[in-house]
C-alpha cells in the first residue's frame, strides 16, 4: 500500500468531471426509495426487492464500481500520465493495489452505503434486512472492482465491455440461463445477502454460500494481479 | 556520474522497425538527441527510461538493466513529452506527490528546492490547469528533479514553449550538465540542440546516423558538397573560370551579386580559388560558406 498513490487516485476520481455521476447514481437510488415510501403511504412491503435488489444491486452498484474502477486506472494509462507514478522506485503491484483499494473503498461507501440507506427508508422496522443487503452489496461491489479491472486489461473499451457484462450478461441472459449464476457477481451478492437475513431468502438463489464468498475473493485477487501485471508491463508509446 | 549505455538496441512493432541496431554511450554533460519527427527519438527515450523493452540488444544504466527494474528511478528523472493530466493539483502538490513517491526523508524541503531551481516557487500554489505551456514544462522538470537524480531524460522539452521560457529552460539544462549530471534531451529543432548540447546523437529513420560533438559530425561530412558564396570584382568572369576547376561542380550568379559555388572537394577548392583569382586578376571581396548550420548537416544525413 502506498498512501500517496491512493490519495492521488482519490483526488483524480473527484477532481474530474465524472464525479457527479458517481454521486448521482446513489442519490437516485435513495431518491427512488423515498418516492416509493411517500407514494405508497408506508406500505412498502413489495417494493424492497425491485428497488434494492433489481435496481440497486443489479444496476447502481455495478455502474458505480465500473465508473470508479475505470476512473482510477483508465485515463492515466490512456493519456500516458501514469508514467509519473511508475517512474518511481515503487513496485508496480503496490501502485495497482493502492489504486484498486481506493476503487473498492469508494464503491463500498457509495454503492453499498446508499443501498443500506435506501433499505432503511423502505423498511425502517427491519434494519437487519437493509444491513444484510449492504453486506452482500459490499462483497459484490468489491468483486465487481476486481472483474472490471480484468476487463480493462483485456479491452481498451473497458466501459463498453463492462456495461455489456452488467446489462446483457447479468441482467438479461442470467435470468434465463441459470448456470450463469456461477459467473455472475450480482448472484454472489444476492446469495450472501440472502444468507444473512431470513426475509431475503427468496432472492438468494441456489448458489452454494461458500462458493459465493470464495468466488468473490478469487475475482478480487485475480483483479489485483492482472492490474499489477498490466502496470509492470506498461509501455510508453510516443506520438510518432 | 552515471552512464547510460545502449548496445545493439532495436525495437520493432510487428513489421515496423522503430529503432534499428543503435549503440550509444551517454555520459555526464548535455547530450542532444536529434532527428526528424518519427525518427524513433521517443522510442529511444522510452527504452532508456525503462518504459519499453528492447526487442533486441540491451539498455543499461551503470551496468544495470533498465527494463522492469524500478530501482533505477532513484537515479533517473524523466520529463515525458505528454502533458501531466494532473490539472486538479497545484504545482506544489504535484511536485510534492512526486517527492513522496520517491520516499524522500524531507519531501517538503525537496519540493521547495526543486520549485526554486525551475523558478516556479511563486506560481506553485495555482492549479496546473491554469499554467501556460512553459510553466507546465517547468513544473514537470521540477517533478523530475525533486529526488536530485544523476540522469535526466527529457522528451522534446522545448516543444510549444515561448522563446523567453525556452531560454530559461536551456540555461537550466546547461547548468544541470555542468553539475555533472547526465542530461539527454530530444529535439527535432536544430538550433535548440546546437545551442546547448556539447554532444549530439543523430537518429534518422530509427538508425543511429551520427555521433559526436557538432564539429566532429561536421568533419565527417567533408566529402559532401559544400556551397560557398563568393563576391568579387568580376563575378561573371570568376564563374567562368571556376567552372573549369576540377573541385567545382557548379556555379550560379546570384541576382544580388556574387557567385554561388558548389564544391566537391573542399581542400582542393581552398587552394584553387585564390590562385585562379590571381591568375585572372579578379579580386576576391568575400568568401562565405553558406551551409555551416546544423540544418545542412541534418538535411544531408536525412537524404543519405
Amino acid at each position: 500500500m502506498n498512501g500517496t498513490v491512493s490519495r492521488l487516485a482519490l483526488q483524480s476520481l473527484f477532481g474530474q468531471k465524472r464525479w457527479w455521476v458517481l454521486i448521482a447514481l446513489p442519490l437516485l437510488l435513495i431518491g427512488l426509495a423515498v418516492l416509493v415510501r411517500v407514494l405508497s403511504g408506508g406500505e412498502t412491503g413489495g417494493a424492497f426487492e425491485p428497488v434494492l435488489v433489481v435496481f440497486g444491486l443489479g444496476l447502481v452498484l455495478p455502474l458505480v464500481s465500473l465508473l470508479v474502477t475505470t476512473g482510477v486506472l483508465g485515463p492515466e494509462i490512456d493519456d500516458g500520465s501514469i508514467v509519473y507514478l511508475l517512474s518511481k522506485p515503487i513496485s508496480r503491484y503496490v501502485v495497482a493495489l493502492s489504486k484498486l483499494l481506493v476503487a473498492v473503498a469508494v464503491t463500498v461507501l457509495l454503492g453499498a452505503g446508499s443501498m443500506v440507506v435506501a433499505g432503511l427508508i423502505l423498511e425502517p422496522s427491519a434494519p437487519g434486512q437493509a444491513l444484510a443487503v449492504g453486506v452482500g452489496a459490499a462483497v459484490a461491489g468489491t468483486a465487481y472492482c476486481g472483474a472490471f479491472v480484468m476487463l480493462s486489461a483485456i479491452s481498451r473499451h473497458a466501459m463498453v465491455v463492462g456495461l455489456i457484462y452488467v446489462l446483457v450478461f447479468e441482467g438479461l441472459l442470467a435470468s434465463w440461463l441459470a448456470g450463469l449464476r456461477y459467473v455472475s457477481v450480482s448472484a454472489f451478492g444476492r446469495r450472501i445477502a440472502g444468507a444473512l437475513d431470513d426475509a431475503l431468502e427468496p432472492i438468494a438463489g441456489n448458489l452454494p454460500l461458500a462458493y459465493a464468498w470464495i468466488a468473490s475473493l478469487v475475482v478480487l485477487v485475480a483483479g489485483c494481479y492482472v492490474a499489477g501485471r498490466r502496470l509492470s508491463h506498461f509501455q510508453l508509446r510516443g506520438e510518432e | 556520474m552515471s552512464v547510460l549505455e545502449l548496445a545493439n538496441t532495436s525495437r520493432w512493432y510487428g513489421n515496423v522497425v522503430a529503432v534499428n541496431d543503435v549503440s550509444m554511450r551517454i555520459g555526464p554533460g548535455v547530450t542532444g538527441l536529434l532527428g526528424p519527427n518519427g525518427a524513433g527519438k521517443t522510442t529511444l527515450i522510452a527504452m532508456m527510461a525503462g518504459f519499453l523493452a528492447p526487442s533486441a540488444g540491451s539498455v543499461t544504466l551503470d551496468g544495470d538493466t533498465v527494463w522492469a527494474n524500478v530501482s533505477i528511478y532513484r537515479s533517473i528523472g524523466l520529463v515525458p513529452e505528454r502533458e501531466a493530466s494532473f490539472g486538479y493539483l497545484s504545482g506544489r502538490q504535484f511536485v510534492r506527490a512526486n517527492a513522496e513517491l520517491h520516499k524522500l526523508s524531507a519531501p517538503g524541503e525537496a519540493t521547495e528546492r526543486a520549485l526554486g531551481i525551475v523558478e516556479m516557487a511563486e506560481p506553485a500554489g495555482r492549479l496546473i490547469s491554469t499554467y501556460s505551456k512553459g510553466m507546465r514544462q517547468r513544473i514537470k522538470l521540477a517533478a523530475a528533479l525533486v529526488h536530485d537524480p544523476s540522469v535526466l531524460l527529457l522528451d522534446e522539452p522545448f516543444n510549444g514553449v515561448d522563446p523567453r521560457q525556452r531560454m530559461h529552460l536551456m540555461e537550466l539544462l546547461t547548468r544541470m550538465g555542468a553539475e555533472g549530471r547526465t542530461v539527454l534531451f530530444s529535439s527535432h529543432i536544430l538550433e535548440e540542440v546546437e545551442q546547448i548540447a556539447r554532444h549530439i546523437e543523430v537518429v534518422v529513420s530509427g538508425r543511429h546516423a551520427a555521433s559526436g560533438d557538432f564539429g566532429a559530425i561536421r568533419r565527417l561530412m567533408t566529402d559532401r558538397p559544400n556551397v560557398y558564396l563568393v563576391r568579387s570584382s568580376d563575378d561573371r568572369r570568376l564563374a567562368t573560370v571556376l567552372m573549369a576547376a576540377d573541385s567545382v561542380s557548379g556555379v550560379q550568379l546570384e541576382p544580388r551579386g556574387g557567385v554561388q559555388v558548389q564544391v566537391t572537394d573542399f581542400g582542393e577548392f581552398a587552394v584553387a580559388l585564390p590562385r585562379l583569382a590571381k591568375d585572372h586578376r579578379i579580386s576576391l571581396r568575400e568568401v562565405t560558406p553558406t551551409d555551416e548550420s546544423l540544418e545542412s548537416v541534418f538535411a544531408y544525413l536525412v537524404s543519405a
